[in-house]
């Protein structure tokens, strides 16, 4: 899986989440409170569908590496593989 | 402020498994027109059930409802409906001098099982536990929605009192009214019951489920072939205001509170008391500082189980002798029982009497049970009455818990 799949992954997500945003536009760069109608229950979502899609898991000290698209990407990457590998 | 003080019905938002606007439930009521389906209840295949099909996208974003409850969704829905009947304008309201007291049968069995049956999935492994349980269960869910969707800064909490919870809502908002605690309240009962499957195995065990080849017909208080409750969901919120207030503000006035009581069994978990039951209707005309003979219905509780329904008409005889103008219809005939919302629901299907002169049917009596033949009992067909000016609303529920609330037409003396 790509880092671009993996944005693509927590796109997929997110719009389950808050499906009335528009994700259309979303800046990758940018850290997703700052352009997203999400609070800190809906990043506990984010984590929970990891952990139940791809069985992923993301400590709570780690939960700001889930802050933009591209963080995502950066953070969940090696995770994504490692799980890939087994 | 008095316990004189004077409170008015302004406002109903209601849905139902018949109708989702006051119009149209009473419509199919007076039609005679039932609505129960067949739905797939989890590890117990198909029964019937009272399904509510409101538009909760009418008032609610699709995040709103992806995280709150079924049962959030309906009184939403109904408090909103309630605002729009009550000629109320909402910018203008005080919000932190309106209430939220909602009468619920249970709450949190159906996230609770919805839950377990997740991490079922998961080995049992509560890491997959949602985080949305807590907030979803507490058993002021439902009132706390209605807050958050409409910017309500009063007071909100739910009134648990089994299936005598729907009037228990309505009294409750009376009693702050006169307290003076708040200037407005929505008030009534909900129910999102038909979601968990624990309360139709509970019923079911304990021999009380209604079942009929035709799911319409499932539901047939005072018939003597009745088998049990149909179980349904909905919901019935009204807008209550002190009579100053409304008159002030020039409000249409629906009816008037007239007196109510709830009083308690001391005898038995499930199975009711007449004796009971007729001391609080009684107590609860005495507050209205009525007679018998001044009801001109009696919307009963009946849920079409063989012994409960017996105990009402008992208690019922025992009040209402010689009253020749006194009606008895009953709903659950048409919808099921609505838990939590029933009795707010069944009030709410009698009040247009006041002005349309009608009084639904009891539907579903093939053969009338011998012991339910209630004189003024309205059977399969609605009738006109020549005098329509006040309606006991009885609901009563598990652990012995009875409510009558009275309710008269306004301008009545």
């Amino acid at each position: 899986m790509t880092k671009e799949d993996i944005k693509q992954v927590v796109l997929d997500i997110i719009a389950d989440i808050a499906p009335d945003e528009n994700l259309s536009a979303v800046k990758p760069e940018v850290r997703l409170r700052d352009q997203l109608s999400l609070d800190s229950m809906d990043f506990l979502d984010i984590v929970m569908e990891l952990r139940k899609k791809y069985g992923i898991e993301v400590p709570e000290a780690d939960y700001v590496q889930l802050a933009s698209l591209d963080s995502c990407a950066e953070y969940l990457f090696p995770k994504f593989q490692a799980k890939g590998s087994k | 402020m008095s316990s004189k003080t004077r409170i008015v019905i302004t406002g109903i938002g209601l849905t139902a498994p018949n109708g989702n606007s006051l119009p149209e439930f009473r419509g199919n009521l007076l039609a005679g027109k039932a609505r129960i389906a067949e739905i797939d209840v989890r590890h117990m295949g198909r029964h019937p059930a009272g399904v509510c099909d409101f538009d909760a996208t009418k008032w609610q974003k699709r995040k709103e409802l992806r995280n709150g409850t079924r049962v959030g969704s309906i009184s939403i829905y109904c408090a909103r409906e309630a605002l729009g009947d009550s000629g109320l304008v909402w910018e203008s309201v005080d919000k932190s001098r309106v209430g939220v007291y909602l009468g619920i049968t249970e709450h949190g069995n159906v996230e609770t099982e919805n839950e377990i049956h997740n991490i079922s999935q998961f080995g049992f492994d509560t890491k997959y536990w949602t985080h949305h349980h807590n907030p979803r269960t507490v058993a002021n869910n439902p009132a706390g929605e209605v807050t958050m969707n409409m910017g309500i800064t009063g007071p909100h909490y739910t009134i648990g009192a089994a299936c005598a919870a729907g009037n228990a809502g309505l009294i409750q908002a009376a009693q702050m009214l006169q307290l003076g605690e708040v200037d407005l309240a929505f008030a009534g009962g909900v129910s999102e019951s038909i979601h968990t499957f624990g309360i139709f195995a509970g019923f079911k065990n304990q021999g009380a489920l209604g079942a009929h080849e035709d799911p319409t017909k499932a539901s047939r208080p005072f018939d003597k072939n009745r088998n049990g409750i149909v179980i349904s969901e909905g919901g019935a919120i009204y807008v209550l205001e002190r009579l100053e207030d409304a008159l002030k503000r020039g409000a249409r006035i629906i009816a008037e509170i007239a007196g109510w009581c709830i009083n308690s069994d001391a005898t038995d978990a499930v199975l009711p008391n007449p004796e009971r039951q007729a001391e609080c209707v009684r107590l609860a005309l005495k507050r209205a500082g009525m007679r018998p003979q001044d009801i001109h219905i009696v919307s009963t509780h009946a849920t079409a189980t063989a012994l409960g329904d017996i105990q009402e008409c008992t208690a019922l005889r025992e009040v209402f002798t010689d009253c020749p103008g006194t009606y008895i219809n009953n709903t659950k005939s048409f919808i099921g029982h609505c838990m939590g919302a029933a009795g707010a629901l069944e009030l709410a299907g009698n009040l247009p009497s006041f002005d349309d002169g009608w009084v639904h049917p009891t539907i579903n009596i093939d053969e009338l049970d011998p012991e339910c033949a209630l004189p003024g009992l309205v059977i399969n067909q609605a009738v006109q009455a020549p005098r329509l000016e006040a309606i006991l609303n009885n609901s009563f529920g598990m652990l012995g818990i009875n409510s009558a609330l009275i309710v008269k037409k306004y301008g009545v003396a």
